[in-house]
C-alpha cells in the first residue's frame, strides 16, 4: 500500500451563487503523476488554489503526508512541500533567472551572502534534475519552455515534494512540451509527487499514472490510466458521448474561389512571414494549413482578409482581385463573401465588454437589415442574435448578457456563428476550437463539415495536428513563412511533423 | 562678475534648485517601483512644507518641524494607500484629489492659525535648518578655484541637502541590494509572482507608499525650513510635477534620478540667472520659456534621443487575486 501525498477531503467551496468545488475527494498516492481533467470551468483551478492556499474552502480538510494542514496561505503550502507551476507564469520578467528563484526565500535582509547560497544550491538543482537554465539570464529573454523550466526550479528551491502544474503546455510548442514530460517523469522517479491539471485527453493518456476526472465542480471518477481510454475519459468529463473524430463524407471540390499567388508579407520590423505563397481553396473543400505557431500562418490569415498589407502578390476571390497589397480592407471583403473566423477571439474577434447580440452582429453593424436610418435598429439585432443562439446552442442562451460572461466554448460559437450565417463565398476560419471544451469541439466540427458540403471554401489554420488531419481534405504544411508540402489526410503524424520542423522534401526523400 | 564666478553661482543654485527635486523624484520612485503611481507627490510636498513651517514656528525647533511635515505627508501617502492599494481605486483620481486638498488645506489652515495671508511666521535661529560649513573651508580658501569651488559647491549647504544626495546611493543600495527592494521591484513587475512567493501585495505597496511619503516630508521641509525661512501659499510650484518628468526621464533608476533632476534643477538656475539679461541675436529670452524647458525637454527626449521609458509592467494596476 503506498503513502498518500495528499487527501483531499470532502472540500466544499462557493463564490457567492457559483459552487466551483462540491465535496471533493482527492487522494494522491506518493511518487506518481496525478492527472486532474475536466472542462474550463470544471473547478480544477479553484481546488489546485485551495490546496496552494490561495483560497480557503467552505468545508473540508487537507491531509499532506498522512497529517491534516490548515493551508492559510501560500506561505503554509510552501512549509509543507508543496509547488506550484502557475498557467501564467508567476515570474518577474525583468529579474534574473535567480533573483526570481530567491523571491521570497532570501534568507536575509541583505542580499548578499544569500544570492552566493542560492546561486549554489540552484546549481545543484539544476544538476540534479538535468535543469539547465543560465541563474543570470533575465526571464524576459528567455524563450517560454525555459520561462516554465524557471517556474519549477522554483519550486524545487523551496523543497517542493508536491509538484502541482496547471495547464503546464498551453503555451508550449510540441517538442517543448514533449520535454517537459521528460522532466516530470524524472521528476517522478527521483521520488517527487506531480499533479498535472489539464484540459488535453492527450497529455493524460502519454504521462499520466492516474487521472481524475471533474465536472460541474465534482470529481466524478478516478482511474489507473492504464486502464482507462480517450473515449471514456471524454465521455466522464462532458457526460455524455462524444464523437472524438468527426464523420464526413469526400469531398465535392468544385471551382477555384481563393486563389493566392506569389503573396510575401512582412512584419513591422522588415522581417519576411510569409514568402511567396501561392494556395487555392475550391468551394467544398477544406484547405488545412499545419505548422507551428509562429511560422507565418497569422500573417497569412491577416493578409488574405486585408487586415495585414502585404508586399507582393495577388489574392483573388471568387475570381476577382482583391488589393492584397494596396487598398484591402476587410469590411469590403466582408460585403464581398469573405467571412474571416480570427485566430484569437478576444483580441480580434469579439468586444468581451459588450452585450452578446452586438458581438453577433460586429462587422456587419451596417446591414441594411440591422439599420433604422442612421440608428441600430436593436429589435432586429436582438432577433437576429436570438435565431443563432439557437442555431449555435450558445449558453446561456441571453442576448443581453455581456460576453464575457460566456465560456470560452460559448464565445468561439458567436464568432462562428456570425461569421457562418452570412452565407460566404470564402470562410477562413484560424484556430477554432484554441480553448475551447471538448463538448464544443464536435459542434464546431461539425458545423465546418456542413459548410463544407453547402459548397464553400474553406481555409482552415490550426497548431493542433489532429484537428487539421481529421477535418482537412487537403493539408498544406507551413515552416518559415513558405509553404514546404502539400499533404492528403492520410499523412501520418510522423512524416506532417518532419515537414512542421522545416526537414525539406529532398532531405526528407534521401532519408 | 567674471565667467568663473558665475558659472559657481549658477551651479550652487543648481544644486540648491535639484534638492526638492531628488527627494521628491526618489520618493516617487520607491512609489512607483511598487506599482503604485503616484501623481500626488507635488500635494505631498506641499503639505509637508506647511507642517514644517507651521510647527516649526510654534514649537521653535526645527527638528520638530521636519517630523511633523514627514508625519504630514505619510498621512497622505496613506490616504492615496488606502485609495489604491486596499479599495483598489484609480491611482491619478487619487493622487490628484491629494493635490487639491494640500492646495486649498495649507492656505486655509495657514490663515485660520497665523493670520498671515497664507503664509506661516518667519523662522529664524533654531526654527529653521542653517547652512553647515564644512571643515578646512578656511584652509583651502586660499587655493584658487578649488578654495571657492570647496567653498561654494561642497560646503555652505544645508544638511538637507547632504542628506538628498546621500539618498540616491541609498536608494539604489536598497532597492538593488536588499530583500526590500528585490520584492519591493517585484511587486511593482508582478505582483502575483510575490504572492504566490508566500508574501504580501499589499504590505509591501504600503510599505512602499510610506517610503514615498517620507520622502516627500523631507522635500516639503526643505523648501519651508531651510531655503525659504517660511511657507509661502502655493510654494513648491511645481516642483513636484518636475519631479515626476524627471522620474520618468531617468527610467526610474536612482541614479539616473538624480542626473536628471540636476539636469532640470540647473535650467531652473539658468532661467534665473537669465532675467532679464538678453541673449546676443536673440534677446531676452522670457521666463516662461525656460520654466516650460524641463517639460518641452522630457517630451522631445522621451520621443526620440534615450529610448522608450518603460514604467513598471504593474504601475497604476491594482493587484487582484486571479480568479
Amino acid at each position: 500500500m503506498d503513502d498518500l501525498a495528499i487527501e483531499l477531503k470532502g472540500i466544499d467551496k462557493s463564490f457567492g451563487a457559483v459552487h466551483a468545488n462540491k465535496n471533493i475527494n482527492l487522494a494522491v498516492r506518493k511518487g506518481t503523476i496525478h492527472g486532474i481533467i475536466g472542462e474550463n470551468g470544471a473547478g480544477k483551478s479553484t481546488m489546485m488554489s485551495i490546496l496552494y492556499g490561495f483560497y480557503q474552502a467552505d468545508r473540508g480538510d487537507i491531509m499532506v503526508n498522512g497529517s491534516k494542514v490548515i493551508i492559510r496561505d501560500p506561505n503554509v503550502a510552501i512549509a509543507s512541500g508543496i509547488g506550484m507551476v502557475h498557467q501564467h507564469f508567476m515570474l518577474v520578467d525583468n529579474f534574473t533567472v535567480l533573483e526570481n528563484v530567491m523571491l521570497g526565500a532570501e534568507e536575509n535582509a541583505i542580499l548578499n551572502r544569500g544570492i552566493t547560497n542560492a546561486r549554489a544550491e540552484l546549481k545543484r538543482l539544476e544538476e540534479e534534475y538535468a535543469l539547465d537554465v543560465d541563474a543570470d539570464a533575465v526571464i524576459e529573454e528567455l524563450p517560454v519552455g525555459l520561462q516554465q523550466r524557471v517556474e519549477i526550479l522554483k519550486a524545487l528551491y523551496r523543497s517542493a515534494e508536491i509538484l502541482i502544474l496547471d495547464e503546464p503546455t498551453g503555451v508550449l510548442t510540441p517538442a517543448e512540451a514533449d520535454h517537459l514530460f521528460r522532466i516530470l517523469r524524472q521528476l517522478r522517479d527521483q521520488g517527487k509527487t506531480i499533479i498535472l491539471i489539464t484540459h488535453k485527453l492527450r497529455e493524460i493518456m502519454a504521462i499520466t499514472d492516474e487521472v481524475s476526472v471533474m465536472r460541474r465542480g465534482e470529481i466524478v471518477a478516478t482511474r489507473e490510466t492504464a486502464k482507462t481510454s480517450v473515449e471514456e475519459l471524454a465521455e466522464l468529463m462532458v457526460g455524455r458521448r462524444v464523437l472524438l473524430q468527426v464523420e464526413k463524407g469526400d469531398a465535392n471540390p468544385a471551382d477555384v474561389k481563393l486563389a493566392v499567388t506569389n503573396l510575401t508579407v512582412r512584419d513591422g520590423r522588415g522581417v519576411v512571414m510569409v514568402d511567396n505563397v501561392s494556395l487555392d481553396v475550391r468551394a467544398g473543400e477544406i484547405v488545412g494549413i499545419a505548422g507551428v505557431a509562429g511560422n507565418g500562418q497569422s500573417e497569412l490569415l491577416e493578409a488574405i482578409t486585408g487586415i495585414r498589407r502585404a508586399e507582393s502578390g495577388t489574392v483573388l476571390l471568387d475570381g476577382e482581385a482583391i488589393g492584397a497589397t494596396g487598398e484591402a480592407d476587410p469590411a469590403l471583403l466582408r460585403k464581398r463573401g469573405l467571412a474571416h473566423v480570427p485566430e484569437d477571439r478576444h483580441h480580434m474577434g469579439l468586444v468581451l465588454s459588450f452585450e452578446e447580440n452586438e458581438n453577433a452582429i460586429l462587422g456587419y453593424h451596417d446591414d441594411p437589415e440591422y439599420l433604422n436610418g442612421p440608428m441600430l435598429n436593436l429589435e432586429n439585432i436582438r432577433k437576429a442574435a436570438q435565431r443563432s443562439v439557437e442555431k449555435y446552442d450558445i449558453r446561456p442562451p441571453d442576448v443581453r448578457l455581456k460576453t464575457a460572461n460566456f465560456s470560452g466554448g460559448n464565445q468561439q460559437k458567436i464568432v462562428l456563428a456570425r461569421e457562418m450565417e452570412r452565407d460566404p463565398i470564402v470562410l477562413i476560419i484560424g484556430q477554432p476550437t484554441r480553448g475551447v471544451d471538448v463538448g464544443a469541439i464536435e459542434f464546431i466540427h461539425k458545423r465546418i463539415i456542413e459548410m463544407r458540403d453547402a459548397g464553400k471554401a474553406i481555409l482552415l489554420v490550426s497548431v493542433e495536428l489532429d484537428e487539421i488531419r481529421s477535418l482537412s481534405d487537403r493539408i498544406l504544411v507551413m515552416f518559415a513563412g513558405r509553404v514546404v508540402g502539400e499533404r492528403t489526410p492520410e499523412a501520418t503524424e510522423g512524416e506532417l511533423g518532419l515537414l512542421m520542423a522545416g526537414v525539406e522534401e529532398d532531405q526528407e526523400a534521401a532519408q | 562678475m567674471d565667467y568663473f564666478q558665475i558659472a559657481l553661482v549658477t551651479l550652487e543654485a543648481t544644486i540648491r534648485l535639484s534638492v526638492p527635486l531628488i527627494l521628491a523624484a526618489l520618493a516617487g520612485l520607491f512609489s512607483e517601483r511598487a506599482g503604485i503611481f503616484d501623481i500626488g507627490l507635488e500635494g505631498k510636498m506641499l503639505a509637508a512644507a506647511f507642517a514644517g513651517g507651521a510647527a516649526a514656528a510654534v514649537y521653535d525647533s526645527a527638528f520638530l518641524g521636519l517630523l511633523a511635515a514627514i508625519a504630514v505627508s505619510v498621512c497622505l501617502a496613506l490616504v492615496h494607500g488606502y485609495a489604491s492599494i486596499t479599495q483598489r481605486g484609480n491611482q491619478i483620481v487619487s493622487g490628484v484629489a491629494i493635490n487639491f486638498i494640500a492646495i486649498g488645506a495649507t492656505v486655509i489652515l495657514g490663515q485660520a492659525w497665523f493670520r498671515q495671508g497664507g503664509r506661516t511666521p518667519q523662522l529664524g535661529g533654531d526654527s529653521r535648518f542653517e547652512a553647515v560649513t564644512l571643515p578646512f573651508v578656511d584652509t583651502l580658501a586660499d587655493i584658487p578655484y578649488i578654495g571657492d569651488i570647496y567653498a561654494s559647491l561642497i560646503s555652505g549647504h544645508f544638511l538637507l541637502t547632504y542628506f538628498a544626495f546621500a539618498m540616491v546611493p541609498f536608494s539604489w543600495w536598497v532597492l538593488y541590494r536588499t530583500r526590500f527592494g528585490l520584492r519591493l521591484r517585484a511587486v511593482g513587475e508582478n505582483p502575483g509572482a510575490v504572492d504566490t512567493a508566500g508574501i504580501s501585495v499589499t504590505r509591501m505597496r504600503y510599505l512602499a507608499v510610506i517610503c514615498c511619503g517620507i520622502l516627500c516630508g523631507f522635500a516639503g521641509a526643505y523648501l519651508s525650513m531651510a531655503v525659504a525661512a517660511g511657507f509661502v501659499k502655493g510654494m513648491t510650484a511645481g516642483k513636484g510635477f518636475i519631479a515626476l518628468a524627471a522620474l520618468i526621464f531617468a527610467k526610474w533608476k536612482p541614479v539616473n534620478v538624480m542626473l536628471a533632476c540636476l539636469l532640470f534643477g540647473f535650467l531652473d538656475a539658468l532661467a534665473i540667472l537669465m532675467q532679464g539679461r538678453p541673449l546676443p541675436l536673440i534677446g531676452e529670452v522670457p521666463v516662461q520659456f525656460m520654466q516650460a524647458l524641463p517639460y518641452i525637454l522630457t517630451v522631445i527626449l522621451l520621443a526620440g534621443f534615450i529610448g522608450k521609458a518603460i514604467p513598471p509592467k504593474a504601475g497604476g494596476v491594482p493587484y487582484v487575486k486571479e480568479r
